[in-house]
């Protein structure tokens, strides 16, 4: 009998050993491979509404040389579309969301960044870096993910959250009504367009996948793409802007 | 075998329809709803069934929150609050923190208590039992009471003696936290951001008024008025101060606001006697 419990504990602790390495390598991307491009704007950048945002003093005062306006299209210097998450649809294979804790703040009465793309049950922090105070009020379907409010006065501590369903939840905070911005929540890898509009979708597994391009009001674009091992694939797209 | 035959299908079919709400905002069906009718509530030693409430939510309720507890009752173009939607499961009265379902006493006080500046009325006429079933009645409505569990109350430690400096201290709370940016330096609903407020369909919505005389939503006691901004108001502007408030001030900020509402306290004897003043959001920080 003990001797049969020996076995259990050592084939057991053999298992997790081999589990661990296999994981391991999993995370060290081994013929892993990525998926790159840009994601451009047609035609002229739309014009982006200025905010008034003199109800809060210190809003208006930070914004004093660099006026607020809203952030719907972030159009680059060579129609590089920014904010436009990029992930793959229908993913099946393991969670990829790295340790990193991505950052969601609130600085000079706006969103930093204004969409924020996240694995499914990969943590985020809420950060104040303002001297007035905010609600950080997402609003999922309720159906889907469960929505939450909280205050963040001067000097709150962060707020540790984590989603569980896919899903583009927007946020905003409802002391300052032009504060609005997005969760992209999706399953697998993903990548954010930087300002240029490029992005790189890293720790692909080889195969291939259905890229999904999201803007906020442009809406999707799809393209297949096939990732060799240890390969790059290429994915670039043209969003007309609504 | 022709039952058997049936019941898989209906199962199957079950299946679908519990996945629809996760593309779109679906409305739940009969179908989805009726699978939860054996949903059950418990306040105290009293156990609350959905299916013998059937009569009277068709006979009190239904005007407002509609044959399928979607807030989309006949009478729901003429009233204003709107009826709440219980197949969303969220709830504004509760003694869990934001983000989780309400206990089932809270449910139950709600409909004995009403919700003050709404049509919804007070329900206290009905028996303990008959609003024991209701509250399991109003549960059945929504598929989360099924997935999740509702939070755990939040702690209130026991309510401290008023003292002046209690309530100057209160004061200091609602400067910091910045309560004003809504309900104003007076309480009167008029702060910078009062008339900008949506609830979250959209909806514009009121701060509470505390000048005006109306009891507060979810209750008048003092814990009543802790437990409001400690948990915020699900569904509304109002957020959950539970990581800013620590457990000792927030028995300070209710003092203060005590001497905000226009009753007869002995806060407000005792703030008129420190000649209290109006918060002023201009004041640099802990120099109220």
């Amino acid at each position: 009998m003990r001797q049969y419990s020996y076995a259990v504990v050592l084939s057991t602790v053999v298992l997790l050993c081999c589990g661990a390495l296999l994981l391991n390598q999993n995370v060290s991307a081994a013929g892993e491979g990525k998926i790159t491009g840009t994601v451009k704007l047609d035609g002229a950048a739309p014009h982006m509404k200025g905010i008034d945002m003199s109800k809060d003093p210190y809003c208006s005062k930070a914004h004093a040389s660099d006026p607020g306006h809203l952030e719907t299209y972030v159009v680059g210097a060579s129609g590089g579309l920014a904010n436009v998450v990029l992930y793959l649809d229908g993913y099946s294979g393991n969670p990829v969301a790295s340790t990193a804790v991505p950052v969601f703040d609130q600085k000079n009465c706006m969103y930093v960044p204004h969409v924020l793309a996240l694995d499914t049950t990969q943590t985020f922090k809420v950060v104040t870096s303002d001297q007035t105070a905010h609600n950080i009020h997402p609003l999922p379907n309720p159906m889907v993910n469960v929505g939450w409010n909280q205050s963040q006065p001067p000097g709150a501590p962060p707020v540790e959250k984590s989603w569980k369903n896919p899903e583009m939840i927007p946020v905003q905070c409802n002391i300052h009504p032009w504060m609005h911005g997005w969760f992209v929540v999706v399953k697998g890898p993903y990548a954010t367009t930087d300002d240029s509009g490029n992005y790189t979708i890293n720790n692909v597994a080889p195969g291939s996948y259905t890229v999904t391009a999201w803007q906020e009001a442009a809406g999707t674009q799809t393209q297949k793409v096939t990732v060799a091992a240890g390969g790059a694939a290429s994915a670039n797209f043209t969003f007309k802007a609504k | 075998m022709q039952r058997n035959l049936l019941r898989n299908w209906s199962l199957f079919l079950g299946a679908a329809v519990l996945t629809l709400p996760l593309t779109s905002w679906a409305q739940l069906t009969h179908f989805d709803i009726d699978s939860r009718m054996n949903a059950e509530s418990h306040i105290g030693n009293i156990t609350g069934h959905a299916k013998d409430a059937k009569g009277d939510y068709r006979r009190y309720c239904v005007v407002c929150h509609g044959e399928l507890g979607d807030g989309n009752g006949e009478s729901f173009p003429w009233v204003d609050p709107k009826p709440r939607n219980f197949q969303l499961g969220v709830f504004k009265c509760r003694s869990t923190p934001t983000g989780t379902l309400p206990t089932d006493e809270d449910l139950f006080d709600t409909i004995a208590r009403g919700l003050d500046r709404s049509n919804m009325p007070q329900w206290s006429t009905f028996t303990k039992q008959q609003r024991a079933d209701l509250v399991a009645w109003v549960k059945h409505f929504s598929p989360r009471w099924t997935n999740e569990k509702p939070g755990a109350p939040i702690t209130i430690p026991p309510e401290p003696e008023v003292t002046p400096e209690r309530i100057k201290a209160g004061r200091e709370v609602y400067a910091r936290v910045q309560c004003w940016k809504c309900h104003g330096v007076l309480g009167q609903a008029d702060g910078p951001s009062a008339a900008t407020l949506t609830d979250d369909l959209g909806r514009p919505i009121a701060p509470y008024n505390f000048h005006e005389g109306a009891r507060p939503k979810c209750g008048d006691t003092d814990k009543d008025i802790y437990r409001i901004f400690m948990t915020g108001l699900d569904g509304t502007p109002m957020p959950s101060f539970a990581d800013n408030i620590k457990p000792d001030e927030a028995w300070d900020l209710v003092f203060y606001l005590r001497t905000l509402m226009s009753q007869k306290s002995k806060e407000k004897a005792m703030a008129r006697q420190l000649g209290l003043k109006p918060v002023d959001p201009n004041a640099p920080a802990g120099q109220q």
